[in-house]
Formats: C-alpha cells, structure tokens, sequence
C-alpha cells in the first residue's frame, strides 16, 4: 500500500469508527431507558441519596437485575471497544500515509482524533477497576461528538512534518500532553456528573431508578475525580515543563518564552495544582474540588481551541502556519 | 462549605484573626502566619493563573516585540495605560514579580515548620495503640482458631509485627499489649521536596535571565559572523550580563539549502532548510563544518546558535549620476508571510548630486495574477525586484533609524513622465536608468541570508533538575499512602459472637485490627478495610472460605 492509499484507509476508518461509537451510543441509550423502568428495590425506602457509596459501585446493579438490560449494557462496551479497534487502525494509518512516516500528531485534526482515542482508551482500561458502566452514554456522545468536529471542522489532509516539529520530542512532548488531555477531559466528566447529581440531590430530586440515581455515590465520583486528575498531573508536568522546555530550548533556543500556548498550559498546570493543593490542604472535596476541576478543565480546552483560532499568527505553537521567518526590526546607530 | 478538612498534624491556619492591641511584633507575626497560611497559598496559586491570562491577550515586548509594536500603533489611547500598568511585560511586571515572590514567600514559610514536624516524626516511634481498636474509623476483629498452637496472644503479635514489618510498615511492639505499625512517611517528603524543587526551578530561571543574554542576527549566505555586539541586529542581556564576556566564536554560513513542499494543501511551505555553516569556537581554533537546522542548533563554548528563519537578499548596485558605484551588494529584504513576497529598502547616502532611497518589493516567483504582481512559490524560480525611488534627505545624520524602513520626511518621491510614481521593476541582470541624471539601479544577483538566534542561558540544567526533583516529589506525594495499622490481641470469656455452640463459657482469644488512612481522605476507604480484614484474618489463622 502507498501512502496514499494509507491516508484515505484512514479517513474511511475515522469515518466508520464514528459510526460504531454512534451505533454503542444507541445501545447504551437502550440500556438506560430500559432501566427508568426498573426500578430498584430498595428505592421505595424514600433515601434517594443512598449512602454505602463508600466503595465504587454503581448503585442498582443494572446488570444483574435484569438480563436484558445487562445485554444492551454489554452490547454498548463491546460496540465502543470494536470502534476504539477501527479509530486506532485510523490514527495509525494516518501517521502511514505520511510521507515520510512519522508520529500523527502533527495538527489539531490528529492530534484531536488520537486524544480522544486516549479517552476511550482509559475508559475501557479502567471500566473494571472504577466500575465505570454508568459513565458509558456520556462517554461515548462525548467522543462521537468530539470525532465529528474533527471530521467536519479541523481535518486537513496528510502532509510532511514542518521543519520545527521534525524532532523525537514531537512524540514524547505531543504524547504526554495527548494522554493528559485525555485523562483531564474524563475527571472533568466525572466532575460534571458530580455536579449535576449533587446540584439535584440538594433539591431533592434525583427520579429513583433514573440515570442520576444509577451513576456512583457523590463520594465515589468525587474519588474517581480525584484518582484520574492524580495520575494526569504528573504526566501534563512531565509533557508540558520537562519535555515542552527541551524540546523549546532545541528548536528556537529557548526554553521558556511565555508563547500564548504556554502560558495556558502554564495557568492549566496551576489551577490543577491549586485543586490538588486544596485537596490536599484544605480538605476540599465535592462542589468546590469539582468546580475547581472543570476551571482546570475549561483553560485546558481554550489552550486547545482558543489558542489556536484566536491567536493563530502569533503563537509559535500555531500549526495553522509556520512562522517562516522573524521579522526583528532591526536598529543601525 | 462542604469542605471538612482532614486530620492534620500541622495546622497553620489555626490563629486566623489578630487579637486586639497588638505591638508591632505580634503584627508582624501574625502578618508573616497569614502569608503562610494554606488560604493564602491557595490564594495566591489561584492569582497567579488570572494573573498569566493577559500576557497571553496582549502581544508582549519580550515574546513578539514586533506585535507589540503594531498594537501600540493601533491603540493610541490604550497603549499609555497598557505602559502605565506593565501590560506589554505582564511577566517582568512588578505585580506579576509580587504574586509569585509572595508565593515563594509562603511557600518558605510552610516548608520550614513542615521539615521540622517531618524531622521529628521520622525518629518518633508509631504512636501507641488505642485502647479500644473497635472504635476506630476502620477496623476488624476476627477469633483466633481454637487448639491452635500459634494462638497464643504474644506468638499472635510476634506475627503482626513480622508481618507488618515484612509489607514495610515501621513497627513498635510492646509485647503483652499490642503492635502500632505506620509506613508511607515518603508521602511527607515527596511533599516538602516538591516545594524545594519549585525554589530550585525558580533559581535556575533567575540565573538564565540574571547573566545570560539573547541576540539575533541576519547572515547574508557566504558572510561570516562574529559573536560581538556590533555583529547582533537585536540583543537583549541580562541585568548583570557584561557584553565582553560574550565568548569569542565566530562562524561563517557558507550555503542555505531549502526544500520546499511542492505539492498538496501545504504546497509552499518548507520540509526542511539546513545552513551549512564553519565555526571556531576560538579565533585560532581549525574551522569545523556543521549544518545548522531547526531542532539541531550548534552548542558552542559559552553560547548556542539556533536557525530560526531564513529570507532572500538580492544584489543591487546603485550607480548616482556621476557614473560612481555609490552602492552595492546583497540587500537583506525581510519575508512578509509564507509566500516569501519580501519588503526592503536600499539607502545611498553617497549619491551624487542626490542621496537615493529605494523602497519595495522582491518577488521569489513573480506572476502578475488578475492583475496584481504576487509570488506564486516561495523558491526563487522568477526573482524580480519591483521598487519606487525617492531623492532628497535620507535624514542619516539625525540619530538612529531601521535599516529596514526609509525615513520619508525629507525625502521625494521620483515619478515618471506622466507624473506617476516611478516603479522599476528588475529581474537579475537587468539595469534601468533613473529619470533626472540621478543614476542607474542594477539587480546583479541572488543571495539567501538566514536569521540565526543566539543564546547564553546559565542556569539551564539547575531549572531541568528542578524540574525533574518536583515531578519526583510531586510522584511520592500523590500516589503514596501513608496508613496506620494497630493490633491487638484479647482474651475473651464468653459467647462466641456469631452464638454458635463450639464452647460456651470457654476463654477465646480475639485478634482485633484496626487501620487510619492518612493520605486526607483521598484514599479509597474500601482498600484500606480490605486490607486490615485480610490481617486480621492472617493473624488468626481464619482462611478466607469460612467467612465468605
């Protein structure tokens, strides 16, 4: 096969790989509308806000209660699992059909369709150890959407490295910052649900046996918050501040020069910082951790989109065009 | 709130309002406990990212001067304020200095009394047991199996603590009373050493841009350079750089090549350009050849020397009207955009009887498109130059001005018959005549120059090591997990819980387990019962079956 031909394998595969995550989505959407009428036995005690949540166990047990539902629940892993097979068959033809072959995260497009392959990645990965089930409809529409917008706003077709990103740190800088990305966007979903779900506890209005009735306890989300954004933390200082910095200090001879994408990932690395700091310290947990984990969440996106789109000529991170030449006003006496 | 803050052995925060009628020493105390409070930290982390947003909104003097110029220009009112306020330095200012010296301030303050409680809890022993382990936030106690040879209350504790000991628990046994294990005292130091490193990091910085330096310069391809600072286009030290300490190398940039991408979306962009370059790092040294590339800079003795862009400098010679070579040679015109349409500018102050400005455009391929002149590659397949002239004063002797602009005030635009202004447009070789005996203007030939950045950054590899010790420290403060593990064994006399028949009235021993998680409740309180289950089981010789 040509390069060529890997390119469109590609983008036939991203392609198809979006429908499969579509057609999981509807599975899990059939799982948790079976479920509203199922309704768990023990939620007629009036407790909506069931408390043994102490361990990571999703409430209700769906899968066991009802053959049925377990089915459509198993059918939606699988189909995710299948599509996570063909999306990576896409990212890894796109980085073939690139002449010469190299790593495919050279633009927003790429880097975007194998970020969110991270995602469900560490979706699938950790689905047993942190009883994920109930994060699977959000998930799944999160990343089709996400694929979408990849497809439909950022795609660019293959094209050789610019001279600047020709360098081994391509991968271990782009990857750390891709697997970040990918575990900050799950805490921050975790965080949403949190939100949401306390916000309704609070009014007392979590629908027994309703979606919000089924994902984990407050604290279990609380935790799987804060266990994600743990592990992330370290591998965005690691992408961002060890392997950003050599790889800056190789390619324009600077380590550090406050580029508007580094200042984000830099206010980014602080509001993560100040949320295991408050944890840590303060005892924060909750509302306030989870508000603080989508602030984190919100710069690390703007660092993505915003910086890119808003400031796509002056950032040297803009891959939109490369900086071809500093123009310096130079002064003669 | 619906904060609830864990146990801690060290609580800063505890005194948080002053008293009344304070001297001046109780104030500064108090002043110096607020700052290094964990609110204020806090606080301040918190500042710092809001702080860092407008230096990304506002083009910056040090990151792209050229922007922040043009931004002034455009902004006449804003600009003064934005002066006023640091806003073009976001990152020198002194209230972004003042956010993070406070930082480190109450960082100092924190670690100081915290490495004094880590000193002394790394020679206590674990703390003595409670008395009742059944109260505790977690705990189990299972009946050591009867006739057992091992039930014996002091062979049970003898096991606790070699177990305890063996899963690298810190254990104190008191025979006859109990076992108090605890592990995880990393956790601490990886904490106080993250802070340190952030010091580290900060001193390593401070030292790059205290005494090292950074400069740019333009080398026209076959010219050589010569790390002085006449040599340097632009040059920015350090507070406390001395310009003759720059160190003595000097190299010569013999040819450029570049490869342009010559097809698809990103036709006209560059795969790859290289400048092969012969350096000394001392003027008697042997010339050694290197290519110079984007992401592979040359290390020099005392300096770096990094390729960061590249551009076309035609050759014009300038002839006034006395039939005199009044100017000559390679003219550096700087790219506008990708396309590599060039703008420069030729002064002749020696022309006579006029002093001659000239002032355009270089075409790498020129194409008139609908029209207009354009370059439709950004390799040299078509040079043309196409430029106005201008006579009168060049206004040279009136102090410093760019090289790379005409300063117009004294100065007249040349036009033609019909009254317009004059353009001459040249391919190489080609000569025109200037109307009015000024002279003649020839495009002889075609050079390529490239910007090569050069940087002195002591300092470096104390920021990197910084770096590294935080993640390290960063690493053992996430992920270990500091527990305390307690055990003891009890004689007991009467029913068996469960009110089974085995023996009533008969002396049981109990082994009871308890377990305190001390990571701030961050930890999953299920691991933490699990684990202290299965000891209590081990310990008395319950296998796991009968239970479940």
């Amino acid at each position: 096969m040509s390069n060529a031909d890997f390119a469109s394998l590609s983008n036939t595969a991203i392609t198809f790989a979006g429908v499969v995550y579509f057609v999981a989505l509807l599975a899990h959407l059939v799982e948790w509308s079976r479920l509203r009428a199922v309704v768990p036995a023990e939620a007629g005690a009036g407790d909506p806000v069931r408390s043994e949540g102490d361990l990571l166990v999703a409430t209700g047990g769906p899968a066991e209660d009802n053959p049925k539902v377990a089915f459509w629940a198993r059918l939606g892993v699988v189909l995710t699992a299948m599509a996570a097979l063909i999306h990576l068959v896409g990212v890894v033809c796109r980085g073939l059909g690139a002449d010469p072959v190299r790593v495919p995260w050279g633009n927003m497009y790429e880097f975007t369709i194998t970020a969110s392959l991270v995602v469900v990645v560490l979706y699938l990965a950790l689905h047993r150890k942190l009883q994920l089930a109930w994060l699977g409809p959000v998930l799944v529409g999160f990343v089709w959407v996400v694929l979408l917008a990849a497809v439909r706003i950022l795609y660019v077709p293959v094209a050789p490295l610019m001279p600047s990103l020709q360098s081994p740190w391509l991968v271990i800088h782009v990857f750390a910052a891709i697997l970040a990305t990918g575990a900050f966007t799950l805490a921050g979903l975790a965080s949403i649900i949190y939100l949401i779900k306390e916000s309704r506890v609070r009014k007392d209005k979590v629908r027994p046996g309703g979606y919000l009735d089924r994902v984990p306890s407050l604290p279990a989300l609380d935790r799987v918050a804060y266990r994600v954004t743990a592990f992330a933390f370290p591998v965005w200082t690691f992408g961002v501040l060890i392997a950003g910095p050599i790889w800056a200090e190789n390619a324009w001879g600077r380590y550090w020069g406050w580029d508007p994408k580094e200042v984000w990932s830099f206010i980014t690395w602080v509001v993560f910082a100040a949320y295991l700091h408050a944890r840590a310290t303060r005892g924060w947990k909750g509302r306030h951790a989870a508000i603080l984990c989508l602030v984190g969440l919100v710069t690390l996106w703007f660092n993505f989109v915003g910086i890119n789109y808003v400031f796509g000529d002056t950032s040297q991170h803009s891959y939109a065009l490369e900086v071809v030449a500093t123009v310096s006003l130079a002064v003669t006496s | 709130m619906s904060s609830e803050a864990p146990e801690r052995t060290y609580d800063p925060d505890a005194p948080a309002t002053p008293p009344p009628g304070l001297g001046p020493r109780e104030l500064a105390r108090w002043a110096w406990r607020q700052l290094t409070s964990m609110r204020t930290a806090l606080l301040l982390l918190l500042l710092l990212a809001v702080a860092a947003v407008p230096g990304s909104l506002i083009p910056q003097d040090d990151v792209d001067s050229f922007a922040a110029i043009r931004y002034r220009d455009e902004h006449p009112r804003l600009a003064p304020v934005f002066d006023a306020l640091g806003l073009f330095n976001v990152y020198s200012s002194p209230w972004f200095s003042a956010i993070y010296l406070l930082l480190m301030a109450s960082l100092i303050g924190c670690i100081l009394p915290r490495t004094r409680v880590y000193w002394r809890a790394l020679r206590a022993r674990p703390p003595r047991a409670p008395r009742n382990l059944a109260r505790m936030p977690v705990s189990a106690s299972h009946e050591v199996v009867p006739d057992d040879p091992a039930a014996d209350p002091a062979a049970v504790l003898e096991r606790a603590a070699a177990e305890l000991r063996s899963q690298r628990y810190r254990v104190e046994h008191v025979p006859g009373e109990y076992v108090s294990a605890e592990r995880g005292y990393l956790r601490e130091a990886g904490n106080l050493v993250f802070h340190l490193a952030v010091l580290v990091v900060l001193v390593g910085v401070a030292a790059g841009s205290l005494f090292g330096y950074k400069g740019g310069a333009i080398i026209v391809t076959g010219k050589g350079f010569s790390n002085v600072l006449t040599q340097y286009d632009d040059f920015v030290p350090g507070a406390f750089f001395d310009p003759d300490d720059l160190a003595p190398y000097s190299f010569t940039v013999d040819d450029f090549d570049v490869d342009f991408i010559l097809e698809g979306e990103q036709r006209g962009l560059p795969r790859d350009f290289t400048a092969h370059v012969r350096y000394r790092n001392a003027p008697g040294d042997e010339p050694t050849d290197y290519d110079l590339a984007v992401n592979h800079p040359l290390r020099l003795d005392g300096g770096d020397v990094y390729l960061v862009g590249h551009g076309y400098a035609p050759h014009i010679t300038v002839r006034d009207g006395d039939g005199e070579i009044a100017y000559s040679g390679p003219t550096v015109f700087l790219p506008e955009d990708a396309s590599f349409r060039s703008f420069g500018v030729v002064k002749v102050p020696f022309a006579e009887p006029e002093q001659i400005g000239l002032e355009g455009f270089f075409y790498p391929t020129f194409a008139m498109v609908d029209g207009d002149p354009m370059t439709v590659y950004p390799d040299a397949a078509n040079p043309l130059v196409s430029m106005l002239v201008y006579t009168g004063d060049l206004g040279l002797s009136e102090g410093s001005q760019s090289v790379y602009a005409l300063e117009k005030a004294g100065l007249d635009q040349v036009t033609d018959d019909d009254g317009k202004p004059l353009r001459i447009d040249l391919s190489p070789g080609q000569v025109t005549d200037l109307p009015d005996g000024l002279g003649s203007v020839e495009f002889t030939g075609l050079s390529r120059w490239v910007k090569v950045q050069t940087a002195h950054t002591p300092g470096t590899f104390v920021a990197l090591g910084g770096v590294v010790l935080a993640l390290l420290g960063l690493m053992l403060s996430l992920f270990i997990r500091p527990r305390r593990v307690w055990v003891r064994v009890r004689e007991v006399t009467g029913q068996p819980a469960d009110g089974g028949t085995a023996g009533e009235g008969r002396r049981r021993t109990l082994v009871e387990v308890a377990g305190l998680d001390r990571s701030g409740s961050s930890d999953d309180p299920g691991e933490l019962a699990v684990a202290v289950d299965d000891l209590a089981r081990s310990l008395a010789g319950t296998r796991v079956e009968e239970n479940q």
